[in-house]
């Protein structure tokens, strides 16, 4: 009897060993050589190789272990391998209330991240200060850090995390070389006091 | 202890030896509650401490209380104090003007009463003379207020993306 739940009903672009493989980016192909843009490969690289730094500090964090274990699993994302030294890491994940006085640490561990580095808010208290809007609570990561993508939720559900990643990853294939000479970003970083 | 350590018998000592001067008896939830003037918290506290039948010698809780309608005495320092022998509790109270908060340090008897004294400067302002190292335990050092005063609002005033309409209170 057919199982009456059927998973994977779409068809996977796989090769003959039947492994996934990334679509390749837009370039010139002829006999024997292949070319494309650097920055394309480059992104491709980095994106399907993030090494997320958790900082977790409340219920969002819970949610984040979730994401990390078997069922949801970030790790076919690339993003497997956490770091928890902040100069190993690409991508400074922040879930949880931060209180003020956890603000310059925050801090303090993104200028130890190497460029090129993102960040993510993950949930209502670290995109905005969420329900805390007291006196004890950073209203929002960005007031310290630069911030990439938020991740509405309070909880957000691990999907909801997942999709941020992706959006991290778009950003990081999207992005140019340059990027991090240029003057705007400069005058971003200037911004928020970091040299 | 033979006899168990009742309400009655402590306030019958605590009268004994400090008269009229301890005010505002009531029981409360069970707990013997009294009020002492603002400088002999300390004569109180060592008496409840050494009596040997009394022998209150365990700080559970050490807090404030602001009262802004109360002139001259909007600060009420908490202190609750247990008998772990007896398993008796008991509630002391005292206030001080909030434009002059000078409580004695009861550091000296209790060491814990050190990180609560410092928490109830935090977040009150209470000043306690004598106390080793009186600065901020829990908020950031750059604070300039006391948040749990009445007259500050709640809510950060920090944030400029709050449209007062989109709450329903504009």
């Amino acid at each position: 009897m057919a199982r009456p739940v059927r998973f994977n009903l779409h068809e996977k672009s796989t090769n003959d060993w039947g492994i996934n493989q990334a679509s390749m980016p837009e370039g010139h192909m002829g006999d024997g050589f292949f070319a494309t843009s650097f920055d394309k490969v480059v992104g491709l690289a980095r994106k399907n190789s993030i090494w997320p730094l958790p900082f977790a500090t409340s219920c969002c964090g819970i949610e984040f272990m979730a994401t990390m274990a078997s069922t949801y699993d970030l790790g076919r994302f690339g993003a497997e391998r956490l770091g928890f030294t902040p100069r190993q890491c690409d991508l400074l994940m922040v879930m949880g209330t931060i209180a003020k006085k956890m603000g310059p640490v925050v801090r303090q561990v993104y200028l130890q991240m190497a460029e090129p580095r993102w960040v993510i808010a993950v949930g209502a208290c670290a995109s905005s200060g969420g329900i805390f809007d007291s006196y004890s609570v950073l209203q929002g990561i960005d007031q310290v850090v630069p911030v990439d993508v938020y991740v509405p939720g309070c909880p957000p559900r691990p999907e909801a995390i997942i999709d941020g990643v992706l959006r991290i990853q778009d950003l990081i294939h999207n992005e140019p070389l340059r990027r991090r000479n240029e003057e705007s970003y400069k005058a971003l970083m200037e911004s928020y006091g970091i040299e | 202890m033979a006899m168990t350590l009742t309400s009655d018998i402590v306030r019958e000592k605590l009268t004994e030896k400090f008269g009229d001067s301890l005010t505002e008896w009531a029981q409360p939830h069970g707990i013997l509650t009294f009020c002492v003037p603002r400088d002999m918290n300390l004569k109180v506290l060592s008496f409840l401490y050494d009596d040997e039948s009394l022998a209150f010698r365990f700080l559970t809780d050490l807090t404030a209380v602001h009262y802004p309608d109360r002139a001259g005495e909007e600060l009420c320092v908490v202190y609750h104090l247990h008998n772990l022998v007896a398993n008796r509790r008991l509630r002391m109270k005292l206030y001080a003007p909030v434009t002059q908060p000078d409580v004695y340090t009861a550091t000296r008897i209790f060491s814990s009463a050190n990180w609560m004294e410092r928490e109830t400067y935090d977040f009150y302002g209470v000043h306690f003379i004598g106390h080793p190292n009186l600065k901020r335990v829990l908020n950031v050092d750059e604070m300039d207020y006391f948040p749990l005063r009445k007259e500050f609002p709640l809510e950060d005033q920090t944030r400029i993306d709050k449209d007062d309409e989109m709450f329903g209170r504009g």
